[in-house]
């Protein structure tokens, strides 16, 4: 009898330390949860709500249903910016990724002026998005600007680089792929300098040569990162549109709209937030789609532990 | 990795390297010439300060800089110690719905405040903060990356020391402060840095909910000041461009190796 007593007694004691353990961890977690669901989780509830309404002239909205979702099928500046969005990733990610394993590779070596070949890849990095606009639009200016003074040596007249919608996109994915290489050299550097190095020497003992050791051995082995810094890429290729603003307005007739642009200019230029609501919806779709690949399937695997 | 270099690749190294520092070098060359040489480059062409006097006078930059320091400071703040709580529960405390709670807090790695913006521009205006710092602020200061990164920090420190420091009578919150938070003070800088370039930088959340020049960064300046239609010059522009950049290009280059490794850091959560 007393022996149950005194079990019955831990067993409160656990218990309440139990508790007294979740109240302390919920308390620690109230600011952030608080944010966390003001600012990430009721928005994108809202947003699902809001997308089956629509924004009437005078500012009120009403229930439409599916409506909107119609609509949007029939609206061709939202597949514009979809297919956009799709040729601007497949435009941007394999070149960056295969820069900057170039990089990494280099910056890993003994290298003569391995710091200052470091900084330069690096530098575009740090800089803001809407700064580096600036500076390429000045590049891609009719007539005057750099590059059209470089076909002017060679005899070419003019071009409005950004102004040709058959240009545009091309222009604004050269200059992504110099802000974005850098950056992913950081992933490809961290993994090379976690790589043994005696599979390389392995391999030059065993007489092969430097191409086939990288095809066979170094490639493989970075598998897992080149994974990881393409789905960071493609998330990443959803987000980037503040260069837009300064360089195009996603035109000349919406050649270089991104999704994430038309959502912008639709809620706040247009005010027509409910099917921006819509329109985010898609995009939402499309980043979890990327998440659960990302978290069921890589992460797990590579680097969460 | 360091095998010998074929002279060819070094010489292909240093090539991209110059090609990839050209456009900043540009941006220097015409923001310190006079106008007349924004296009030509002539060795002879005079040096001046002349770009960055006549910026510096036509926008506020005074104030664009003031607003930019009060935001990234800020939001560094916030995020250190709500993410500090936060990642604390995360590692050291067994309660019901931590998984699902992580895995919430997860989400926000993926749908970025930057992707809802028309819902959280509704917010902001429903807490009657629009057009002011904190509203840019406000949805980046919980952090679901400096939460997932300091966690992983916390959950590495030997529950020895934690034991011994509760021996002593350490609280909960004493123990965070004496232990957890001085083992991970590598992770708290990666934190800040990759955090600090990101702010410094941000741009369409505060063009969104700002539109004054009492609430206005540096990103959002820039922007207005540069906008063609002002008929500004590309000397002057790149001026402003370039004092935009400064204090963040400044910083990179004195701490190079520090934010090169905690890009690494940060990079291979």
């Amino acid at each position: 009898m007393s022996d149950q007593l005194v079990m019955s007694s831990v067993a409160r004691q656990a218990r309440s330390h139990a508790w007294w353990n979740a109240v302390n961890a919920w308390l620690l977690l109230l600011p952030a949860a608080v944010l966390l669901l003001a600012f990430t989780h009721y928005p994108i509830l809202a947003t699902i709500r809001h997308s089956f309404f629509i924004t009437r002239r005078n500012g009120t909205e009403a229930f439409v249903g599916l409506d909107s979702y119609h609509s949007m099928a029939a609206d061709p500046i939202f597949w514009r910016a979809l297919a956009n969005n799709f040729w601007f990733a497949l435009g941007t990610i394999p070149t960056s990724i295969a820069l900057a394993l170039l990089m990494a590779i280099w910056v890993n070596r003994n290298m003569r002026g391995r710091g200052f070949l470091r900084l330069a890849y690096f530098t575009p990095t740090v800089l803001p998005m809407i700064a580096v606009a600036n500076i390429w639009l000045f590049f891609y200016t009719p007539d005057y600007g750099l590059l059209d003074q470089l076909r002017g040596l060679f005899g070419f007249g003019g071009w409005n680089w950004l102004g040709d919608p058959s240009t545009v996109m091309g222009c604004l994915i050269v200059m992504v792929i110099w802000k974005e290489a850098g950056f992913f050299m950081i992933f490809y550097l961290a993994a090379l300098q976690q790589l043994s190095p005696d599979l390389e020497e392995a391999a030059a003992v065993e007489g092969a040569s430097r191409w086939y050791t990288f095809r066979r051995i170094t490639f493989p082995l970075l598998m897992p990162t080149t994974l990881f810094v393409a789905i960071n890429a493609v998330i990443n290729s959803f987000k980037l549109v503040d260069h837009l603003v300064i360089m195009t307005k996603g035109g000349p007739n919406n050649a270089s709209t991104l999704l994430l642009y038309y959502i912008y200019e639709v809620a706040f230029t247009f005010q027509d937030s409910a099917y921006a609501a819509t329109l985010t919806v898609v995009l939402l779709v499309l980043l979890s789609t990327v998440a659960l690949i990302k978290f069921g399937y890589l992460d797990r695997r590579i680097h969460y532990q | 990795m360091n095998g010998r270099t074929h002279p060819l690749e070094a010489v292909a190294a240093w090539l991209l390297a110059l090609l990839w520092l050209a456009p900043l070098a540009y941006a220097f060359w015409s923001a310190l010439h006079p106008a007349a040489y924004a296009t030509s480059f002539s060795l002879s062409a005079p040096w001046t300060l002349e770009n960055f006097v006549r910026a510096w006078h036509q926008a506020p930059f005074g104030r664009y800089y003031l607003n930019t320091v009060i935001l990234v400071v800020l939001i560094l703040i916030g995020q250190l110690v709500l993410s500090t709580l936060a990642a604390y529960a995360f590692a050291r405390f067994k309660f019901k719905g931590s998984g699902i709670a992580f895995a919430l807090v997860l989400l926000q790695l993926m749908i970025m405040p930057d992707v809802l913006i028309v819902e959280n521009y509704r917010m902001i205006g429903k807490l009657g903060l629009l057009d002011t710092i904190p509203a840019i602020a406000l949805p980046y200061l919980a952090s679901a990356f400096g939460i997932f990164l300091l966690r992983q920090t916390f959950k590495s420190v030997p529950l020895e020391l934690v034991e011994a420091a509760r021996v002593e009578g350490a609280g909960p919150l004493q123990i965070l402060w004496r232990v957890y938070v001085p083992l991970a003070r590598p992770t708290y800088v990666a934190f800040g840095l990759v955090s600090v370039s990101y702010h410094w930088n941000n741009f369409l959340w505060p063009l969104i909910v700002t539109n004054s020049v009492e609430a206005r960064p540096l990103t959002v300046g820039l922007a207005v000041f540069g906008a063609p239609e002002t008929g500004v010059d590309w000397s002057i522009i790149t001026a402003a461009t370039v004092m935009t950049m400064a204090p963040l290009l400044f910083a990179f280059l004195l701490f190079q190796r520090q934010f090169v490794q905690s890009f690494m850091r940060a990079g291979i959560r």
